[in-house]
């Protein structure tokens, strides 16, 4: 039995992040930069432990947030792809308007919808929404476009109709890429909730950020930073673990491609 | 002629106004395996695409046990070199799709589907992903479903041409002896001389552009042939025969 090649493919990078951490430390440590704008690792770790319960419920105000932006973005995607796919005039009609939102930056659409939703939750979820919708509408619409088209002629021929075609062949085909666009997207999700905490709310980690900031409390900064690292983190993971679950001959395929 | 299991008649169809096949008229009896010989490009597959009803000719219709399937898909359905198994459904489900697309439940279509592994070869592989699978074992699933979704009748495209010569033997030796055993009718596409006389009943002769048949064949001793019979002066006759036809 060889050594489980995931083990050795990941060591790199655990070194170098081992390395980035030891100069960050001996930085602080030396002297070099100055420790109130450059907190150590460890004064770091030691914030995060300190402001961890509170952190946790600023958190589950930001991840309810991310996660009906993510579920609003999911469907709304679901909706365009499946249509664009379906309707080519409405392919050819919007597709450069997706592309054309995507340039305009969060932090500028994020002040206008504060002015028009208020400081609740919905600019929030709006915006997360807007964040992670292109994401998986290009990889839904990609997974449709990559469906086998000799696949396709043969469930015709079997007498498949339209609705067949999607739910028997495209949807399936679909599948790999929408997880794909998934997992960035819930990256982008917790980011964009952060984001549009900035400008105004109650609770949140976005809103915590503002707070310790303006303390100019740099360790707690930088912990807020690590703690939504993580979260990103383990929600890409959780995503992996959601498409295993989904898609349990994908382990198979990827056994025969190293045969 | 008229219990004729599956007619197409004057068949012309062109792609972008240009011909691909003109007049071609084929009939297959029940139980008779035909091939369709030809060079590529003489419209072979054109041909099955008509007659599993994906594109409708400009002229001519085509019959399945008498009542006209011209332009209608849903009634045969054809097997290619590739597979084409859907690689997220399981091996039984895959076979049972032509069932479940006629609206089949999906545990009745399993069901059914279910009583031909034994005798495909395919016993254990039920619960199986066509990933798990060899190229052999898929190649006889695609056979299966084919089976399921065409009604006594199965339009062959080079299934095997992908397979090694042993191979080949081995699994047109198991063809044979199943189609027989389920009754199946077989139109058979193929640019192998050999394999087309080994194989077939009667013998199409593809050619010519826009393609036509240039000739029909009979081969006369019955199956299952001797493994010797391709040794013999009488083969050596048809594929001289053959050859000559392709060769004008």
């Amino acid at each position: 039995m060889r050594k489980s090649p995931s083990i050795t493919s990941k060591l790199p990078a655990v070194c170098a992040i081992a390395l980035l951490l030891l100069i960050w430390h001996t930085a602080c440590d030396l002297d070099w930069v100055p420790n109130f704008m450059l907190p150590a690792p460890g004064a770091v770790l030691r914030a995060l432990a300190e402001d961890f319960p509170m952190l946790l419920q600023h958190a589950r105000v930001t991840l309810l947030e991310a996660f009906y932006g993510l579920m609003t973005g999911v469907a709304v995607a679901f909706i365009t792809a499946t249509l664009m796919d379906r309707f080519t005039i409405l392919y050819r009609a919007v597709y450069p308007l997706i592309i054309i939102t995507q340039t305009i930056p969060t932090i500028a659409v994020a002040p206008l919808l504060v002015l028009w939703m208020g400081f609740g939750a919905a600019p929030k979820v709006t915006l997360v929404a807007l964040t992670t919708f292109f994401p998986i509408t290009i990889g839904l619409l990609d997974g449709y476009a990559s469906a086998d088209k000799e696949a396709a002629a043969l469930l015709r021929s079997m007498g498949a109709s339209r609705w067949q075609l999607f739910r028997h062949l495209k949807f399936p085909a679909a599948l790999s890429h929408f997880f794909s666009g998934l997992r960035v997207s819930s990256s982008y999700a917790v980011v964009g909730a952060v984001v549009s905490e900035w400008l105004g709310g109650f609770e949140g980690l976005g809103v915590y950020m503002t707070r310790v900031r303006k303390a100019y409390a740099f360790d707690k900064m930088f912990a807020v930073i690590v703690f939504i690292t993580a979260v990103s983190l383990l929600l890409m993971a959780a995503v992996t673990l959601l498409r295993r679950a989904s898609m349990p001959w994908e382990v198979y395929e990827k056994m025969e491609r190293k045969d | 002629m008229s219990d004729s299991i599956l007619r197409a008649e004057h068949i012309t169809k062109c792609y972008d106004g240009i011909p691909i096949i003109e007049d071609v008229s084929v009939h297959l009896e029940n139980r008779e395996l035909v091939c369709l010989l030809g060079v590529s490009g003489s419209g072979k597959t054109t041909l099955f695409h008509v007659i599993s009803g994906l594109n409708p000719p400009e002229e001519g219709k085509v019959f399945l046990r008498g009542e006209e399937i011209t332009g209608k898909p849903g009634h045969i359905s054809y097997m290619l070199q590739k597979d084409l198994l859907l690689p997220h459904k399981k091996i039984v489900d895959n076979v049972a799709l032509p069932l479940l697309l006629r609206g089949a439940g999906k545990k009745e279509a399993r069901e059914k589907a279910g009583t031909f592994f034994e005798q495909f070869g395919l016993a254990g592989t039920e619960l199986k992903y066509p990933a798990q699978l060899s190229g052999g074992m898929r190649q006889r699933a695609a056979l299966l479903r084919t089976y399921l979704g065409s009604q006594g009748v199965a339009l062959l495209d080079e299934p095997f041409s992908a397979l090694d010569a042993l191979t080949k033997t081995e699994i047109h030796t198991w063809y044979l002896h199943v189609m027989d055993q389920i009754e199946l009718s077989t139109l058979f596409i193929t640019h192998d001389i050999d394999e087309a006389i080994r194989l077939s009943d009667r013998i199409y002769i593809l050619g010519g552009k826009p393609g036509r048949i240039l000739a029909e064949l009979k081969i006369d001793p019955p199956r299952p042939r001797d493994k010797d019979f391709s040794l013999t002066r009488e083969y050596a006759d048809y594929k001289r025969e053959i050859l000559r036809i392709l060769d004008q």
